[in-house]
């Protein structure tokens, strides 16, 4: 049969599927690459997944919609580096599903605001920006004094570990997990231990200044205070990371 | 309308086909200017494939022909395929603003910190510089001018420290960080205790106080029983190695004793920090800032709270 323009244009069900192939080639060459390029994720150590606190904390920030405002990306160029610090590793983002890359900038990037401040500014400025920072445009998020609801941070965890973040539920990945990070980290990536060591990290760091409860604040201020840090760039010279590129 | 149809049907080819019985599309040719840009961009995508990475090639890909960039790493040349951070290596290294910079930093290097304070090009340089190392890494506790917010971030713009403000005393502040630490005597002070003590303080900085109050505020203050000359000294002036508040001069960085007009009132918020104590910390910055930085930013809050 010969091809004929008309087949597709009356033919609407048709017009669509091929439409989204078409449209689809774009995405396709730019992304499936880098899954067998061996450069694309640098050969670092010290990234590990998050804590189970992390983890709850990661999970408001997305829900409070920091995101709208934050990237969690620095890009290689000079401004930048003077004012975040070390341009951002893909290494640093394999485990985040999804990733918090982003592209708005209203507020500074939080890539590598982990231990910038203390947990006090975090809090005072979480519960009311202007109160620190007096022509802060950042709204309030007063009501993250709430208690944490970890009742399914086990749950939330198996999920990741089926997007192939590596939680260990059973004595061999948990070995394995040794292997890989070391027994403390091990031992945090352990789902089956995921409550108590959520209420651990909370109670022996006290972030939201209150150790009698357990709030979101802990959790986010957890995160907030981790993002960035887990790779030393001290380690590595110079060039070292462009090399993968 | 329908003359001019008929016109450009005779003249151009349909596709062929016809819709509701006689709604037809013209097969026109495309604009010269328009194809040959089309052409264009299409040799320029060959170009492109062989001056820069493309093409993805088993586990690697095609890195590009004639596009490397040369930069030193640890005195030793390396030289890489064009990428972006190899570009920003090289951006830092021999950028016109690096190099400018650079030239500066070397001068703030080698000189000492009375020598940096003597020179006013070099101060221009340190304000310059300054203005956004502070902003961007300090005026979110301190306060874009320095003045901080009582309680919780210390004013540094005062001529009053509590680390000491000597430039060896605020370069140690700004590379290893403080903690100002202050026990709650809930526990060990009544509120009785807690009154005296309070308007003892109050005292020190020339409050009037009653004085049976007074004798029994310095004696908790002095004593044992308080012990608050451990840190504050016996007269009240604070030790400097444990961050400790002067209390003589009126000066208060976590009491809000000036929001107060009557002695009541400030008597009450100077017990309140004495009843739950004191946990503050500032960063410390020696990871994240490089020691040229810190001196530079050790003169600028040096010359913001005019030093000692
Ligand atoms: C409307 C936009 C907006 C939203 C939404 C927002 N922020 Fe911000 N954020 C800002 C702006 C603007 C600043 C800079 C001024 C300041 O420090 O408050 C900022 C500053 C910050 C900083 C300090 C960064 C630095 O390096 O100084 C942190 C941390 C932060 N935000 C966390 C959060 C978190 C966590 C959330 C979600 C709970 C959030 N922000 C939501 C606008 C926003
Ligand atoms: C997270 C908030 C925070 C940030 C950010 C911060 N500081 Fe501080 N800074 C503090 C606190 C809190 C203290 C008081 C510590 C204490 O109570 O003893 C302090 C104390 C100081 C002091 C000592 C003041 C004195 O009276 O002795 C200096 C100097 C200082 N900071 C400089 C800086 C500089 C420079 C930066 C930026 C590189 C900076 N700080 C960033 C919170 C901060
Ligand atoms: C372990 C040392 C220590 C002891 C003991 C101590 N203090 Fe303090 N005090 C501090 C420090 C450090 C600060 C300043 C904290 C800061 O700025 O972060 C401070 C601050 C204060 C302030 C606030 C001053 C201001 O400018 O707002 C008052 C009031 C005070 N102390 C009173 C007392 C009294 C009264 C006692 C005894 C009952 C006492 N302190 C015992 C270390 C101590």
């Amino acid at each position: 049969m010969k091809f004929k323009h008309e087949s597709i244009e009356i033919n609407a069900g048709l017009l669509i599927a091929l439409t989204m192939v078409v449209i689809s080639i774009g995405g396709l060459v730019e992304i499936v690459p880098l899954y067998f390029i061996k450069d694309t994720v640098e050969q670092v150590d010290g990234v590990r997944p998050y804590t189970p606190l992390e983890l709850r904390g990661r999970d408001i920030y997305q829900r409070e919609g920091c995101y709208l405002c934050h990237s969690q990306m620095i890009r290689p160029f000079r401004d930048e580096q003077l004012r975040y610090g070390h341009y951002s590793l893909a290494a640093e983002s394999q485990y985040d599903h999804p990733f918090q890359w982003g592209s708005k900038r209203t507020g500074p990037d939080l890539a590598r605001v982990g231990e910038k401040y203390s947990n006090e500014w975090h809090v005072a400025h979480l519960i009311d920006p202007r109160a620190v920072v007096p022509e802060s445009i950042m709204p309030g998020y007063p009501w993250l004094m709430q208690p944490l609801d970890y009742a399914d941070v086990a749950d939330r965890m198996r999920a990741l570990k089926f997007a192939g973040v590596p939680y260990s539920e059973n004595q061999q990945e948990f070995d394995a997990n040794v292997e890989k990070f070391g027994p403390d980290v091990a031992n945090e990536l352990n789902i089956l231990r995921a409550e108590s060591n959520l209420v651990q990290q909370a109670q022996s760091a006290n972030y939201d200044g209150d150790r009698a409860k357990l709030t979101e604040m802990d959790a986010l201020v957890a995160y907030l205070q981790m993002l960035g840090t887990l790779v030393d760039f001290s380690k590595y010279d110079e060039g070292y990371f462009a090399e993968f590129r | 309308m329908s003359e001019t149809k008929t016109k450009q049907q005779g003249a151009v080819q349909t596709t062929g086909h016809a819709w509701d019985g006689d709604i037809q599309e013209f097969n026109n040719p495309l604009p010269r200017w328009w194809l040959w840009s089309f052409y264009a961009t299409v040799v320029f995508s060959v170009l492109y494939w062989v001056i820069y990475p493309a093409w993805p090639v088993g586990k690697g890909y095609t890195t590009g022909w004639f596009n490397d960039i040369t930069y030193t790493v640890n005195g030793e040349e390396r030289s890489r395929h064009w990428n972006t951070r190899s570009l920003l290596i090289k951006d830092m290294q021999e950028g016109k603003e690096a190099l400018l910079t650079q030239e500066y930093m070397q001068k703030v290097e080698a000189a000492d910190y009375q020598q940096i304070l003597a020179d006013p090009d070099m101060m221009t340089f340190v304000r310059s510089v300054t203005k956004g190392l502070f902003g961007d890494n300090c005026a979110a506790c301190h306060g874009a001018g320095g003045a901080g917010v009582i309680g919780l971030f210390p004013n540094l713009a005062d001529d009053d420290w509590l680390w000491g403000g000597s430039v060896e005393d605020i370069q140690n502040t700004i590379a290893l960080g403080r903690n100002g630490y202050m026990p709650a005597f809930a526990r060990t002070l009544n509120e009785e205790q807690l009154d005296d003590v309070s308007l003892y303080v109050l005292s020190l900085s020339g409050h009037e106080v009653p004085a049976d109050k007074l004798m029994r505020g310095k004696q908790l203050f002095t004593g044992e029983a308080g012990g608050c000359y451990y840190c504050h000294t016996a007269q009240g002036t604070g030790l400097k190695s444990q961050g400790a508040a002067n209390l003589t001069d009126n000066i208060w960085t976590i009491a809000d004793v000036p929001s107060q007009a009557e002695l009541a009132g400030k008597a009450a918020v100077v017990k309140e920090v004495i009843r739950n104590g004191v946990n503050r910390v500032m960063p410390a910055w020696e990871n994240r800032l490089d020691e040229n930085q810190i001196k530079l930013l050790t003169v600028y809050v040096h010359e913001l709270g005019g030093g000692q």
